[in-house]
């Protein structure tokens, strides 16, 4: 669950003040609004990365308005998937495994077993540079996922990936969220994106979120 | 079908093309001559034994003096060119993610000593150490710090540092500024502290940027004279470098022992830029 209650950000040339929205465990929601709205922002006040000036934010009935990123337990996936070029695909997904200090079977065990079920098991040596916008983001979604957090936040994940494998990323989001229930707030300004996956939409406008489906 | 403007438009693409390449060539030329005019003042002799055997760079290679200012050359530029990459790694990060009160007064700071005329740099090193506490005895010791470092060679190491480092701190700025800060920030989401997002993250992602800052910082503490000579002073077998041996060479009249060792210089930058090129061709991401 995340309850965004009433919170105020200064984000350089604008502030957004008092938003609040509420999505239940387990649901999918959708952040729509045009570009420059503030989504990321609110996104960046979710995960941690942006401090806030008041209002709360609870993260699965704890409240974690002062918490660190790294104590909120929230997957992140950025627009541009944002992945180390430094590192292999494998390292990607075991990447906060081996910040938690898990012993090794176990960490080879989750890689497998994520990237088998992303269809990414062909790529575990390989680097970023090279893969597709499609791959990309799978990997990005793969290291997200790793450390079983309780939300999973997507910055627009799909506009860098072309039309033919947008189904495909369709199906892929949909049985991420079915196969672990986790709760995902999706980014997006394409209403497409919204229809296909989305339980509940929010719609930020004005600096305001009004919630239009469930 | 081409009418006239196309053809003329043609015409006036080639003459531009050889404009920039007129204009570019003729610095790279320089370039090159210069080398090449060094070389070829060096092997000036009426025999190949004369050329091979007593050029001024086999002769300058005797002297056990200019032996010496190479390996303190050497080890001098690498120490400072690594303080210059430990003091730059740190500035240039802060400098590229935050946006602080006195970060400009700090960016303007820095650039201080590039602005600064070299000898000005090392006449203000010799006056910062007339003051407390470098003048001050160190217990144990009984020296004090401006007597262990004026006219040592720890003084040669520190001007080096003082300007090279400017460079690394640039280099080292432009290549934060280069990588993206999402990448640091995912890795906070994923579990990381602000140490450990550093460490994983951001400092292999510059790894090249270092090796850039590293050569820079090395090639500038190497061509460093002005700061050596004030604060270092230019005695023979103690702190002599390369540059202060061009120096010293040039002023008793030695023109061929001057070219020489100019050309050691040369040669010891070019394979310290061969080196870091092929060691971070190796580093190529992918």
């Amino acid at each position: 669950m995340i309850a965004v209650d009433n919170i105020t950000i200064d984000a350089g040339d604008f502030t957004l003040s008092n938003v609040s929205f509420r999505l239940e465990a387990g649901e999918y929601g959708a952040l729509m609004g045009r570009t420059g709205c503030g989504k990321t922002t609110l996104l960046e006040a979710v995960i941690g990365l942006k401090p806030i000036r008041n209002g709360k934010i609870m993260v699965g009935g704890t409240d974690v308005t002062y918490e660190r990123p790294a104590a909120r337990g929230i997957g992140y996936v950025p627009q541009d998937g944002a992945l180390f070029n430094t590192m292999t695909v494998r390292e990607h997904l075991a990447f906060a495994l081996e910040i938690r200090r898990l012993p090794k079977g176990q960490i080879t065990q989750r890689v497998d077993e994520l990237a088998e079920w992303l269809g990414i098991d062909g790529l575990l040596g390989r680097r970023p540079f090279g893969l597709s916008g499609g791959e990309r983001q799978r990997v990005a979604l793969g290291r997200a996922l790793s450390f079983h957090p309780r939300i999973l936040l997507l910055d627009e994940p799909l506009s860098a990936v072309d039309e033919e494998t947008r189904g495909d990323m369709y199906d892929l989001l949909r049985r991420v969220q079915r196969d672990t229930e986790v709760t995902v707030l999706h980014v997006t300004h394409n209403p497409d994106e919204a229809r296909e996956l989305a339980d509940v939409v929010f719609n930020m406008q004005d600096g305001k979120i009004i919630k239009e489906g469930a | 079908m081409k009418d006239r403007t196309t053809k003329s438009a043609g015409l006036t693409d080639s003459l531009f093309f050889l404009c920039m390449g007129i204009i570019g060539g003729a610095y790279v030329l320089l370039i090159v001559l210069l080398l090449v005019a060094d070389a070829a003042y060096m092997l000036q002799g009426s025999g190949w034994y004369e050329i091979i055997y007593e050029n001024p760079i086999v002769l300058a290679l005797a002297k056990s003096e200019i032996r010496y200012s190479i390996v303190l050359s050497l080890i001098s530029c690498t120490l400072s060119a690594l303080l210059a990459l430990f003091v730059a790694v740190p500035i240039g990060w802060l400098l590229s993610r935050f946006r602080f009160r006195g970060r400009n007064l700090l960016d303007a700071i820095l650039d201080i000593p590039i602005v600064l005329p070299p000898l000005v740099v090392g006449l203000s090193l010799l006056i910062l150490f007339q003051f407390w506490p470098f003048t001050a005895e160190i217990p144990f010791i009984g020296k004090s710090l401006n007597e262990l470092v004026v006219y040592q060679i720890p003084a040669v190491i520190l001007a080096q540092f003082s300007v090279a480092a400017a460079f690394a701190v640039r280099t080292m700025k432009a290549t934060f500024d280069e990588i993206n800060p999402r990448c640091e920030q995912v890795a906070l989401t994923l579990g990381c502290s602000r140490m450990q997002s550093f460490t994983r993250v951001a400092l292999p992602e510059a790894g090249r940027g270092m090796l850039t800052a590293f050569t820079l910082a090395w090639a500038r503490a190497l061509g460093e004279f002005g700061p050596l000579l004030v604060f270092a002073g230019a005695t023979r077998n103690k702190t002599e470098v390369l540059s202060t041996t061009v120096f010293l060479e040039l002023s008793i009249g030695d023109l061929k022992a001057a070219v020489a060792v100019s050309l050691i210089m040369v040669f010891a930058a070019v394979t310290v830029l061969l080196i870091t090129r092929i060691w971070g061709a190796k580093d190529v991401m992918v």
